[in-house]
């Protein structure tokens, strides 16, 4: 919602690869904060509308990965245990057509479009941070790194402790503020370390705790969500460290 | 004698972390020590080619054992009594504490040596053995630090792991003349001298000791055989030389044969200590004539692990081995320290096992599953794969829907915390509102509109976030609004006049209604209740 350039940057991206895009209106949030935080039961009508709402498309692609874990690995659960509890009501099958056509953006590119050069043009010097989610719960591996790597101008700086958490963690970010901070304040530590412009990642909601710490200290690396960065082909293009604060 | 709180009534997680996050000096503690650990861990694993395989027997031995447990105690019980031994069953911390007090009381003997272990820290044993004149003598060397400093463990394994070695000199030479041997003169804190130190003063009670306490990290059925395993030498002591050993071991511990225990002798010590095999394992059956103990007991302790084996989701707890690895790789362990979590068991798998022990008896368990990013660096180094956010979010909704639980070995329903009840409202209202992305894309850009008013620090809850984080920038056009103006074929110019009718017709309709109502009523309650009772249930 409060990321518009990403979307954009995706739809970009996409298209200049040749995909046909479309944007189905009915969909919504995935559920995972109302999950997460305990709140099964609330979440099923959003499960319900994500299978209405992509119902039919060829593949269904998110740029977080936290989204694509949450729809993956949660979805089936939440289905299944609906249906124990007498609520199935056609979920399970639903839930069935779109889990397995569900993408984080990075895995579509590499897996599916078989591409590790999308074109794009960075530079700026950047470095990584691979999200708990995209780590984990779906095993990216180094396929961002291999799409980094192949943007021209683009310099790739190692970022200390990289697969640690940042410490967003949904609503832990505010019902363990003290503890999330302490996180963030590291990994925002470890960001300025390397002196990029940059700090990417395949998640904004991790890119807005930590961006909101970097800001609150006047650091100067900026966080950008990698779609921006493969959308990008040149220094004039939106998504340059100069862009909006996260 | 020590006068050890026994963990009720702890502050909840999120206010103890609030305070420990901020002591630099636990903090550079913590990160040293499992930072250390970590890496030593990863390179003691990856010298495995069958981890993953080794990973996934040792998983579902423990699994498969777990539903036929009553199978293998009773199997066990037979082969422990046919050996000489004899078999207590303890359903909970009281009788289990009254079990062995008698016992001791039995043998004439005022004090007893003991081996670490974590479920007499559960049960409390030291504590009930105290009050009974019985003096009980930590021989693992951290347990020893944190028995003299009046502490309480921080860390399955090293319960001292938040004390440096400064400090470790400075409780030696304090309190050890009050337990026995003092500190020698001039004690340096070279570990080897913290440690000829801590050898000196423990001797004189292994030669004189009549009666051990000890728990087990094994007991296999088809022999009835215990299994202790530990790196320092003072368990064997502790296992050979007293006349009476009495061993309290909880009822999951048990693995049906010893080529079930190969598996978990391999997984244990790398995962634990980053060690290739372990320095002294201790193994014993019964008893045998001329050797070790005349006298051995075996107390079974139950303490809420039947209860959690009768949860399909959250039993998967009870396959701990306390091998300590998901505590060293835990971001939100390493920041608040084992103290916060209020409970023997810290770390991840305290935050399961606690809550499911215990039950959600008061604010700090029900505060527990909420201690966690869900990042899921324990599940992955777990060497019996136990998927700790998995059981973490089945607590949560425990916690905050409510739901069926065994208490006391009875089918229960869980309401739902009270303290969460106004959580409960904002979330039905925005799972509400986010079912109707027409409406949020409405107020999405009603926001826009408004974002340069948007203030750095929000009051009340949102303070939260914005003590120590700036929030974003709202973006004037939201992604929606710009699909629709550059691709779809509908309009997104609706009039302000529109939008607002819409929105408040709808809203006053539905979310006033059915939310405002009971939000207000439930607010006023909800506060009015928590600062009448100071906060507490
Ligand atoms: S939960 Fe797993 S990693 Fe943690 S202590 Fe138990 S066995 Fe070890």
């Amino acid at each position: 919602m409060v990321y518009p350039e990403t979307g954009r940057a995706v739809v970009t991206l996409l298209e200049r690869l040749g995909v046909r895009v479309g944007f189905p209106a009915e969909q919504s949030c995935c559920g995972q904060p109302f999950f997460n935080t305990g709140y099964r039961r609330a979440t099923e009508p959003l499960v319900r509308r994500y299978a209405a709402a992509f119902r039919g498309y060829e593949h269904i692609v998110t740029p977080s990965a936290s989204c694509a874990a949450m729809v993956r690995e949660q979805y089936p659960r939440i289905a299944a245990r609906a249906a124990a509890e007498g609520r199935d009501d056609g979920l399970t099958e639903a839930v069935a057509e779109v889990v397995p056509r569900t993408y984080e953006l990075t895995e579509y590119l590499v897996d599916v479009l078989g591409v590790t050069d999308v074109g794009a043009h960075y530079p700026h010097t950047v470095t990584y941070h691979p999200t708990c989610h995209g780590l984990r719960a779906l095993g990216l591996g180094d396929r961002p790194r291999r799409l980094l790597e192949r943007v021209k101008g683009l310099e790739l700086r190692e970022l200390a402790g990289a697969e640690e958490c940042c410490g967003f963690g949904g609503t832990f970010a505010v019902k363990n503020a003290a503890v999330s901070v302490a996180m963030g304040t590291d990994k925002a530590r470890a960001a300025v370390a390397t002196g990029a412009a940059a700090l990417c990642a395949a998640d904004n909601s991790c890119l807005a705790h930590i961006g909101g710490i970097l800001t609150r200290r006047g650091a100067a690396v900026r966080p950008v969500h990698i779609a921006e960065i493969l959308a990008s082909t040149g220094p004039g293009t939106a998504g340059g460290p100069e862009g909006a604060a996260r | 004698m020590t006068g050890r709180p026994v963990p009720l009534g702890m502050p909840s997680f999120p206010r103890a972390a609030a305070v420990s996050t901020r002591d630099a000096r636990l903090r550079a503690n913590l990160k040293h020590a499992t930072g250390t650990i970590r890496a030593r861990r990863a390179a003691a694993v990856a010298e495995l080619d069958d981890w993953r395989q080794l990973r996934a027997a040792a998983a579902a031995v423990k699994e498969r054992t777990l539903r036929h447990l009553d199978h293998y105690l009773v199997r066990l019980e037979e082969r422990v009594t046919a050996a000489g031994g004899t078999v207590h069953w303890a359903a909970d911390a009281a009788e289990a504490n009254r079990i062995v007090t008698e016992l001791v009381r039995a043998t004439g003997e005022r004090e007893v040596v003991k081996v670490k272990s974590m479920v007499t820290q559960e049960i409390g044993l030291n504590e009930a053995l105290a009050a009974a004149g019985v003096r009980a003598y930590e021989t693992d060397l951290a347990e020893l630090i944190v028995q003299l400093g009046d502490d309480l463990p921080s860390h399955l394994l090293v319960p001292a792991i938040h004390r440096n070695r400064d400090e470790i000199r400075e409780i030696f030479r304090e309190r050890m003349a009050d337990w026995g041997r003092p500190a020698p003169e001039g004690l340096t804190d070279r570990p080897a001298d913290l440690a000829e130190a801590a050898r000196l003063h423990l001797r004189e009670k292994f030669l004189r000791a009549k009666v051990a306490v000890s728990g087990a990290n094994f007991m296999v059925a088809e022999t009835g055989t215990m299994v202790v395993v530990e790196s320092e030498g003072n368990g064997r002591m502790c296992l050979t030389l007293p006349e009476t050993l009495i061993s309290v071991v909880g009822i999951e511990k048990v693995v049906p044969t010893w080529r079930d225990l190969e598996i978990y002798l391999q997984v244990l010590p790398r995962s634990s200590t980053a060690e290739r095999m372990n320095p002294y394992t201790s193994m014993w059956t019964g008893t045998t004539d001329g050797d070790g103990p005349r006298a051995f007991h075996l107390v079974l302790l139950d303490n809420g692990r039947t209860d959690t084996l009768a949860d399909t989701v959250g039993r998967q707890a009870l396959r701990c081995i306390r091998c300590s690895a998901c505590l060293n790789v835990c971001p939100v362990y390493e920041r608040a320290g084992g103290h916060a979590y209020g409970s023997p068991y810290s770390g991840p798998i305290g935050a399961i096992l606690a809550p499911q022990l215990r039950g959600l008896a008061g604010p700090l368990e029900e505060s527990l599953p909420f201690a966690s990013s869900l990042c899921g660096a324990c599940y992955e180094v777990c060497p019996v794969a136990i998927d700790i956010p998995e059981v973490l979010v089945h607590l949560r909704e425990r916690v905050a829907e409510g739901g069926e639980a065994t208490v006391r070995g009875t089918r229960a329903v869980v309401r739902p915390a009270r303290r969460h009840a106004l959580e409960r409202r904002v979330v039905a209202g925005a799972a509400w509102a986010l079912d109707r992305p027409e409406l949020l894309r409405r107020g999405r850009r009603l926001a826009g509109r408004a974002a340069r008013f948007a203030p750095r620090r929000l009051p009340g809850p949102g303070r939260a976030w914005t003590d120590g984080r700036d929030l974003p920038e709202i973006p004037e056009e939201s992604f929606r609004d710009w699909w629709a103006r550059t691709r779809a074929q509908e309009s997104s110019q609706e009039s302000s006049h529109e939008f607002s009718h819409e929105f408040s017709h709808e809203f006053s309709h539905e979310f006033s209604h059915e939310f405002s109502h009971e939000f207000s009523h439930e607010f006023s309650h909800e506060f009015s209740h928590e600062s009448s009772k100071g906060g507490d249930r």
